[in-house]
């Protein structure tokens, strides 16, 4: 009975996209309509085999279902080359101007690839691995198979639907010009559809959980679900001009809109980036290091500390601007105070392997772990400097900015994420170990001499460029032009692509080794394993 | 009043005292005496029920 309901639904969609696609305003549009036309005309057909043939025997509650998380480490890789590749070309784009194509003008400049760049390491990158992760852990820790059944599924095909519509649009120019929120306002409300779908299917496994604890990792994952839904809804209150276009005009205005704007644009940092990561932090590290974290009762105050004072720091992105400076003054306090819940979780994380050092020695993975935490302690601590007013006058709209998002980004994001894949393909995939230890080394040194030499090249230009723009002369004239600062900037500009060149390379041989892990190491004993379980 | 008068005063005197208390009753909740065999057996949760979900709440480890 569902499946006519589901084959009606389907039908009526693709016979809208049908239409929208025809009457379709602009081009990015109508490439969207062709794309959901495609899409749920597939479905329709792949529903329709599958009616009213025999149903499969129901899922025994005996098993974890991991086939999500398996497709989610794959689009995690696959997506993390595509950002990494997308930010190293933009990278030469702004040392080498020639690469800015005239026969891809209007597609494949820097403005069109950079939103590009941005969600595909963001939103791709970082929000399948989190999906993916998230979904193991709760599992786990839980005790309690997936809540849903296909509905996890449905998280992870539509979150990544969602990621093709976004990265197509911005490509033929559909956004909303708000950083890191730029998709336009039918692929918002796609992503709010299924972003509840992914609350429903979390906080589902957590209620069915046979542990009488939550353990802390799902309450990281719990508040970034939540939150972001929140942020994504305020941020995005939209109304198209029309229903067959993809233009939209913003709710708020003026600095109420750069306030909701900044809002959602450091807790996207705040709650995606971090709380989410944390969680993975707080079950990965623990894991690799095969000891319980350092403190738990510590753990419970990072927690409630670091969502407590996160989601007040957005303001300090609106310093000497139309903002009451009240605003931008508790924006710029909470971001200080917020350097030591964040230090706090660092140490938490690191002294899980008191006792366990000599781990750094043997195993790359944990070493990729703790060089991640390292580079989170950096960056909360270079966030809450760059947000005092006085600093901020220096820093902002200078590459600085720049180099602190990607110590930042490529760090902690990328390294916890990469240690979180090492350690879950050989599990996924039923495997005794990885293919080989030394390319994970060589990955390790790759990605952290990358972010070092994007890290400091962005330091130097940022700083350059800042006491640059204010440098005056005996009569108060500006002394720089703009143009000048930029033809100063190029040295520093071609040391940062190389460093963007080794973080790629060392994610590539990442994708190698993981590869060869399921196609060539030794499968674990076959009657422990999971799969086998999964099997009866 | 003007709602945005409202809402200021109320936020930097009831709201602000509500949140840092629930903030303060969290911490003080975390350290309280006895939470520590809680919280020790809480947190090696990750090393259990690595391979197949828990058949009952008994018999979880």
């Amino acid at each position: 009975m569902l499946n006519y309901i589901k084959l009606i639904a389907l039908g009526l969609i693709t016979l809208f996209a049908m239409i929208a696609a025809s009457y379709a305003r602009d081009l990015a549009y109508q490439v969207h309509a062709i794309i959901i036309m495609a899409v749920s005309a597939g479905l329709f057909l792949w529903t329709l085999r599958n009616t009213d043939e025999p149903v499969p025997a129901a899922v025994l509650e005996t098993s974890y279902m991991d086939g999500v998380v398996r497709y989610g480490v794959i689009a995690t890789a696959f997506w993390g080359v595509v950002g990494f590749l997308a930010g190293t070309f933009i990278a030469f784009q702004l040392a080498f101007p020639v690469l800015n194509f005239d026969w891809a003008q209007g597609y494949m400049n820097f403005g069109r690839l950079r939103p590009l760049h941005t969600s595909a390491v963001i939103f791709a990158f970082g929000g399948n691995a989190l999906i993916a992760t998230s979904f193991y852990i709760v599992q786990r820790t839980s005790a309690a198979r997936l809540w849903g059944g296909n509905l996890g599924w449905f998280v992870f095909w539509g979150y990544n639907l969602f990621i093709v519509l976004a990265a197509t649009g911005y490509l033929l120019g559909a956004t909303q010009s708000k950083e890191y929120a730029e998709p336009e306002w039918y692929v918002d409300l796609w992503l709010t559809i299924v972003w509840l779908a992914y609350l429903a299917v979390f906080l589902g496994t957590i209620i069915k959980r046979k542990e009488p604890h939550i353990y802390v990792a799902n309450w990281f994952f719990l508040s970034f679900i939540i939150t972001v839904a929140m942020l994504h809804v305020f941020n995005n209150l939209s109304i198209p001009v029309s229903i067959f276009g993809s233009k939209s005009v913003q709710v708020f205005a003026g600095v109420q809109d750069a306030m909701v704007q900044w809002w959602y644009g450091h807790n996207a940092v705040g709650f995606f980036l971090t709380a989410g990561f944390l969680g993975m932090m707080y079950y990965f590290v623990p894991k690799q290091a095969e000891r319980p974290v350092f403190s738990y009762k510590l753990s419970i105050i990072h927690f409630w500390a670091l969502i407590f004072l996160y989601i007040w720091a957005g303001p300090h992105h609106l310093h000497y601007t139309a903002l009451p400076d009240w605003a931008s003054t508790l924006g710029m306090v909470f971001s200080i105070v917020l350097w030591m819940p964040s230090w706090g979780g660092m140490i938490n994380g690191l002294m899980t392997l008191s006792g366990a050092w000599d781990k750094l020695r043997t195993d790359p993975v944990i070493r990729m772990m703790v060089i991640s935490l390292g580079f989170y302690g950096m960056s909360t601590f270079e966030g809450p400097m760059m947000s005092i007013r006085a600093v901020n006058s220096l820093s902002h709209y200078t590459d600085w900015t720049i180099g602190h998002v990607h110590s930042g980004a490529l760090g902690w994001n990328g390294m916890i994420t990469f240690g979180a894949l090492y350690f879950l393909v050989p599990k996924l995939w039923n495997r005794e170990r990885l293919y080989s230890l030394s390319m994970v080394s060589w990955h390790f040194w790759l990605a952290t001499i990358g972010i070092i030499l994007y890290a400091a090249s962005m330091w130097v230009t940022g700083i350059m460029e800042g006491l640059m723009w204010r440098e005056v002369d005996a009569n108060g004239f500006l002394v720089n032009s703009f143009a000048d600062t930029v033809s100063a900037k190029f040295p520093m500009y071609v040391v940062r692509a190389l460093g963007g060149v080794m973080y790629v390379a060392g994610a590539l041989i990442m994708c190698y080794n993981l590869w060869m892990t399921v196609k060539r190491s030794p499968a674990k004993d076959a009657a422990a394993s999971p799969a086998a379980v999964a099997a009866e | 009043m003007e709602t945005y008068s409202l809402l200021r005063e109320f936020a930097d005197s009831w709201m602000l005292l509500v949140l840092f208390t629930f903030f303060v009753g969290v911490i003080l909740w975390a350290i309280r005496p006895g939470s520590n065999k809680t919280h020790r057996e809480t947190a090696s949760i990750p090393f259990r029920n690595e391979d197949k979900p828990a058949a009952s709440k008994e018999a979880r480890t």
